[in-house]
């Protein structure tokens, strides 16, 4: 390769090396092939030179240098492999050796350890260090981190990782010397968002989890990539199973949309999987309880009512309700069976937030192109987030709007009811409204006119917003279900208009919200956002499937509720959901059913007064795909078997099958490659969901406006819940954090 | 509550430096002063005062030993037993002061009057051996002038009103 302006070349170990300027001598050595060791140089975080593994030698310098920190300029002469250089670091290693305890044989870290990688590769067999080792007992710093001193090296990634990437600074170093340790922020205690990233990015067993503690070796476990199932994010993590039990959740490989990056929930939450409340059995209502049943007794049952009040009453008498959290396989299907075997729209799920808006509102105005994704918001120049409070409800898009901003100096704007982190701490510009206004900040952005009492600073501020924005060249429009209905058309519309591109995304609540709405889980909205009211989308759909579609809309979620209280409607299927819970209902509502089914992964409110309830799969134990919130597809991968549940696949499949219907699936892949084929804005190719990639969809389409608004509402909930579902976690429940009021800034 | 005079202290202080962080150590030590030790609060303070998370705070409390988590003595005796002290029998002058009023390094006594610790260079190795009581230095030292001194420390004490500690 030719050396041109924009690139330095040097050699090192003799080999010539072109990179471009600014690049570290440790990363420019990294693309020659050449490993220079480092324990405290961590890629994204400041610089530390803490460790000194990384001396390498440079012609006329008198000193060894630290690759890690030295930047590299043309004819720069380095060697990495000099007897001193070798020397060097084995000095380093006994160095760091002088109190460590070497108890690698019953470390979490045994197996997987820098340390121990480094020694084996670069150390000195032996040590003149013959002083007793200082030692100091093991301390919990929360139910979820505990810290060994001794097995400690001070490299300080934990504080670096807590501080920059975190934004919650919770760790420092304390005393000095030999003493030094690693202090956490309250009185030996911690008090910070418990996301375990601290102890993911210890090089060596001094962090450890408290879920994975002295449990296990890294060798005996098996390792799945799959997603996190709590909030609408998306985050790929890796299971470590061993013996059908998960033991430990992180992103291994750091691929996915995160990185590195899990919350709480993500890296703890997993737990409740193995919850012992878990539905085992189906069970059945005989008199007034429930009492266990065999699937095939559960499901004929289930099928015979539903034949029974179909015929009796018609379809118009039989309602679904789908989840948020189920693929978007068992989305698209269950929606199939309610329009095409049960023969009723009446399907909906909770709204979380209002894709089809989005959806709309951007293909009216031919820009189907400007929905961003995750790596978007992070190289976004500029974001406005309206709405929401991320580090809370969206921790993943909170890490990528702080990084935006301390990476490369993205401009954040707020507009938001309460001061929520974000705005304090990384916004250029925060504009305070009162509760419910955020819409009406956008009708001032877009048209002018007057609200003095809009926005705290009055329409001054409106007006340096509005400034700021129309400089701006390229921003991510990011907004909560504060704006749904017809205030995302006009956010749109005013978006697309500002000078720079932008690019936007709704925020819903759980792993598949985008999904269920993707999917079709609505009244009047076939999948990919065609309208029912579309005679010729329906006839696609009805070739597809072979099958009629009634053509009248169905109720939406509310509509369905109203009318079983007023005994209109009297069976209802619930997969995945909690309405009762949700939709604060009464429980003389549901009881004037005739039928009630709910497949359930516990005993919910909803489950309690079912007919038949059904013990569903968990994300572990399934396959499939989900979409995040910005419209990404990722495949979920079975992980586990847990006896006694079916997948709600195999649910609707078996339903279908008793009553009637001949389809030919027999996996969720099966599902999927009709999905592709026939689901606008879905032709992704599969291949790269099988490697693990994220693929971005563009939704085109002209969804019915929003039937009411009161349909579109967020659960709001914290880092450390996630709807139903946290209720059976330990670890969620485990940390004091989790008993601060919403919205607490760590 | 920190005092008024306090707070302007510590605006006065800060005003100093062109980082307002550099003024940490300064103001633990004019807090210290005033409280007898750094509380919890006056860590809360001084990471308001000059904008840090507390945990900056509490880091520069352990790495500097004046600084103190826990009230100590009325007099706190500094004894050096650092090269040129230790030539000159500074490590006796410690052992001296530790059996005279039965405390070890960084201990108290019982009525609250004394604390000793054993230090490192006090910049007084002309006068070897020497210590500090509170910020006060004594030097060329033997046990005699020791006893003499602590014996003075307690009258200084008595006569200052019957044992109020301040
Ligand atoms: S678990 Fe707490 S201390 Fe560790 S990185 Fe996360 S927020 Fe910081
Ligand atoms: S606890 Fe781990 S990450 Fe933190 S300084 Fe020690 S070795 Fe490094
Ligand atoms: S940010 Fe969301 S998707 Fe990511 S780990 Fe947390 S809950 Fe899971
Ligand atoms: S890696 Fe360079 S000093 Fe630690
Ligand atoms: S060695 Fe004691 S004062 Fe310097």
């Amino acid at each position: 390769m030719a050396e041109t302006r924009s690139s330095v070349s040097l050699t090192i170990d003799g080999k010539t090396v072109h990179v471009p300027p600014g690049t570290l001598l440790i990363e420019a050595a990294k693309q020659a092939g050449i490993e220079v060791p480092s324990f405290c140089y961590y890629p994204g975080l400041s610089l530390q030179g803490a460790c000194r593994m990384c001396l390498v030698s440079i012609e006329k310098m008198p000193k060894m240098q630290t690759a890690c920190t030295t930047v590299v300029t043309n004819g720069m002469v380095v060697r990495t492999d000099t007897d001193e250089v070798k020397n060097a670091r084995k000095a380093m290693l006994e160095f760091v050796l002088t109190n460590h305890p070497l108890d690698c044989p019953v470390c979490d870290k045994g197996g997987e350890c820098e340390l121990q990688d480094m020694v084996f590769r670069y150390g000195a067999a032996e040590t003149r260090f013959l002083e007793p080792k200082l030692h100091e007992e093991e301390r919990k710093f929360s139910s979820l981190v505990y810290y060994d001193r001794p097995r400690c090296i001070l490299c300080y990634r934990c504080i670096r990782v807590c501080d920059e990437g975190m934004d919650v600074n919770a760790y420092g170093i304390g005393f000095r010397g030999v003493h030094s340790e690693i202090i956490p922020n309250r009185d030996g205690r911690l008090e910070c968002e418990e996301c375990g990233a601290c102890i993911d990015i210890c090089p060596v067993g001094a962090l450890t989890s408290g879920t994975y503690r002295y449990k296990t070796r890294p060798w005996e476990l098996t390792y799945t990539g799959t997603i996190c199932n709590h909030c609408g994010d998306g985050c790929k993590t890796t299971l470590s199973v061993r013996n059908n039990q998960i033991i430990r959740a992180n992103n291994r490989d750091h691929s996915g949309v995160n990185g590195e990056f899990l919350c709480v929930k993500g890296r703890f939450g997993w737990d409740f999987v193995h919850h012992d409340q878990r539905l085992a059995s189906p069970l059945i209502r005989q008199n007034a309880s429930q009492h266990p049943a065999t699937w095939e007794q559960a499901l004929e049952m289930t099928a015979e009512r539903l034949q029974a009040i179909l015929t009796e009453r018609g379809p118009n008498a039989v309602a679904v309700i789908g989840s948020n959290r189920t693929t978007n396989e068992e989305s698209y299907l269950l929606q199939r069976f309610a329009r095409a075997v049960l023969g009723t729209n009446h399907i909906d799920h909770h709204r979380t937030a209002d894709f089809s808006s989005l959806v709309r509102a951007l293909t009216e105005a031919g820009a189907a192109d400007r929905y961003a994704t995750m790596e978007d918001i992070f190289r976004a120049s500029s974001i406005l987030l309206i709405g929401n409070d991320p580090t809370h409800q969206h921790p993943l898009v909170a890490y990528q709007i702080r990084q935006a901003v301390r990476q490369h100096s993205a401009s954040l704007y707020v507009i938001n009811s309460a001061a929520i982190k974000l705005a304090l701490r990384q916004a250029k510009l925060f504009l305070k409204v009162p509760p419910r206004r955020e819409v009406d900040v956008i009708r001032v952005l877009a048209g002018g006119g007057e609200a003095p009492d809009l926005a705290e600073g009055g329409s001054q501020a409106i007006t340096a917003l509005r400034d700021r924005l129309r400089q701006e060249t390229d921003t991510v429009i990011i907004f909560g279900d504060e704006i749904r209905g017809g205030g995302v058309a006009e956010l749109v519309r005013w978006g697309l208009s500002l000078p720079g591109r932008t690019r936007f995304v709704a925020l819903g609540d759980y792993a598949n919200s985008r999904g269920a709405a993707d999917m079709g889980l609505l009244p009047a909205t076939l999948p990919g956002y065609q309208p029912l009211a579309d005679a010729a989308a329906r006839s696609r759909y009805e070739s597809a499937w072979g099958a009629s579609i009634p053509a009248e809309p169905g109720k939406d979620l509310r509509s369905i509720l109203s009318a079983i209280d007023a005994g209109s409607l009297k069976a209802l299927l619930v997969f995945g959901s909690n309405p009762l819970k949700t939709f604060r209902l009464d429980q003389s509502v549901l009881s004037k059913l005739s039928f009630l089914m709910v497949a359930e992964l516990f005993p919910t409110e909803t489950a309690a007064m079912a007919d038949v309830v059904l013990p569903a799969a968990s994300f572990a134990e399934k396959s499939g795909t989900v979409t995040n919130t910005c419209g990404q597809v990722q495949a979920l991968k079975k992980t586990m078997r847990r006896a006694g549940t079916r997948s709600d696949f195999e649910i609707i499949c078996a339903l279908a099958r008793l009553m009637g219907a001949n389809w030919r699936y027999r996996s969720a892949e099966d599902v999927l490659r009709e999905i592709i084929a026939h689901v606008p804005g879905y032709a992704v190719p599969l291949p790269s969901l099988l490697v693990g990639r994220a693929v971005a969809t563009q939704p085109r389409g002209l969804p019915p406006l929003l039937e009411d608004s009161n349909l579109v509402f967020s659960s709001r909930d914290s880092l450390f819940t996630s709807g139903t579902v946290s209720r059976y976690s330990w670890a969620l429940n485990s940390v004091d954090e989790a008993k601060r009021p919403y919205g607490h800034i760590f | 509550m920190l005092s008024e005079s306090l707070k302007a202290k510590f605006e006065e202080i800060i005003a100093r430096y062109p980082l307002k962080r550099s003024a940490i150590v300064p103001l633990l030590m004019f807090g210290q002063d005033e409280i007898g030790y750094v509380s919890d609060e006056l860590i809360e303070e001084v990471a308001r005062a000059v904008g840090v998370p507390a945990i900056e705070v509490i880091e520069d409390v352990g790495y500097y030993s004046m600084l103190h988590r826990q009230p100590i003595g009325k007099y706190n005796l500094q004894v050096c037993t650092n090269v040129s002290c230790m030539l000159r029998g500074g490590e006796a002058i410690f052992a001296h002061c530790s059996k005279r009023l039965g405390i070890g390094h960084k201990q108290t006594t019982p009525d609250g009057l004394f604390s000793l610790e054993e230090v490192e260079c006090i910049g007084a190795c002309c006068g070897a051996p020497a210590m500090q009581v509170n910020y006060d230095y004594y030097e060329n030292l033997t046990p005699a002038k020791v006893d003499q001194l602590i014996d003075q420390l307690r009258e200084a004490h008595r006569n200052l009103g019957s044992g109020t500690g301040e």
